[in-house]
């Protein structure tokens, strides 16, 4: 088992968790934190796949990298797979959006039913 | 039953999760391989990930800040009205909170705005500058609950901020040939200076004022959702 297996092994871990949450729990802010909890996981699991061993940081900031990288010579495996950073900096902001309104929807909630347990708004049940 | 259901579940998903372990390793894909080789020579920008959330995938981001722009005002559509919500009586912010938070209070401003401006140099950018720019309007509201923002002024600083993402991105579609091309428009500078990345730090910086307008026009509408008695007095 390397470190990589590691890293894949603990975001999935975290998932776990959240998806425990999100089943088990019945109080609406517990399972907006246990959502989060998916979240996180979802984020460190995508740049644990984007790292590469022994890679730098995708910032190319001194002036040999800089030479390589304007004849388009980059060693292969120099920096970290830029792609999945852009990806989860921008899940983050978004996950940031969802959980603010999540959070609204149970103050509703609250202030209609008076009270956070699930298993008592039966009103969508079929 | 329904707890077995629940277990079961769990047990499905962990085992689905564990066994994609091995299949993974890693591995440079070759939309990542051309990024990393193309990425500077393009751009001119240190931070790839820039290059690559600004540029390469700029419409990606748009949609993004469409997403969050759609999360806070279903948020504030949710949050508007107050009936039924439990009058709170804050308690007064404490001497070392007021202080803090009045001695704090430009300095984030401003390093935000450093995080926003420098996103094409260093790990930063609009979003972690506008969440910054955020949590100084956040010390702001918790010294003084009674504090409105500027609505007028927030949503300026919101729709124009978006509008000069799109010109941007609708210039380069009829300058450099395709939407928010970062070819010939403006000249692309030195490598690892301020001035460089052409439109870059151009559609950071717009990315970042909205962002910060955005999350702390969110905040205002958390810290103004609790019913007050005079406000509902005054809707019936």
């Amino acid at each position: 088992m390397n470190e990589l297996t590691l890293y894949y092994l603990a975001a999935m871990s975290l998932m776990l968790v959240g998806f425990m949450g999100l089943v088990w729990k019945r109080n609406l802010i517990k399972m907006v934190l246990a959502f989060t909890l998916i979240d996180t996981g979802a984020h460190l699991f995508l740049v644990a796949l984007g790292y590469l061993p022994g890679a730098t940081a995708p910032i190319v900031d001194d002036a040999g990298m800089f030479a390589q990288a304007q004849s388009l010579m980059v060693r292969q495996g120099a920096v970290v797979d830029p792609v999945v950073q852009a990806l989860v900096l921008t899940a983050i902001v978004i996950g940031v959006g969802v959980t603010a309104l999540m959070l609204s929807y149970v103050v509703r909630i609250y202030a209609r039913r008076g009270t956070l347990d699930i298993a008592e708004l039966r009103r969508l049940k079929w | 039953m329904k707890q077995l259901i629940g277990s079961v579940f769990v047990l499905v998903m962990g085992l689905f999760l564990w066994s994609l372990v091995p299949l993974l390793g890693p591995s440079a894909g070759y939309l990542s391989t051309y990024f990393t080789q193309h990425g500077v020579a393009d751009n001119h920008t240190a931070n790839l990930v820039t290059a690559v959330v600004v540029n390469y995938r700029g419409f990606d981001t748009l949609g993004e800040v469409l997403v969050l722009f759609a999360s806070v005002s279903g948020a504030t559509f949710v949050l508007r009205r107050r009936d039924g919500l439990p009058t709170a009586q804050p308690w007064p912010a404490s001497e070392f909170l007021a202080t803090g938070a009045r001695a704090l209070f430009a300095p984030l401003v401003v390093f935000g705005a450093y995080i926003f401006v420098h996103g094409h140099l260093t790990p930063g950018g609009g979003f972690q500058g506008g969440a910054v720019v955020a949590s100084a309007v956040l010390m702001l509201l918790l010294v003084n609950r009674d504090r409105h923002l500027p609505h007028g002024l927030m949503t300026w600083l919101e729709s124009l901020s978006g509008f000069g993402f799109v010109l941007t991105g609708l210039i380069g579609l009829a300058v450099g040939g395709s939407f928010l091309s970062n070819k010939g428009l403006m000249p692309l500078g030195e490598w690892n200076t301020l001035f460089s990345g052409g439109l870059i730090p151009i559609i950071y910086v717009l990315v970042g004022i909205k962002v910060g307008a955005e999350l702390s026009a969110l905040l205002d509408v958390m810290f103004h959702s609790t019913g007050d008695a005079d406000h509902q007095e005054g809707q019936a």
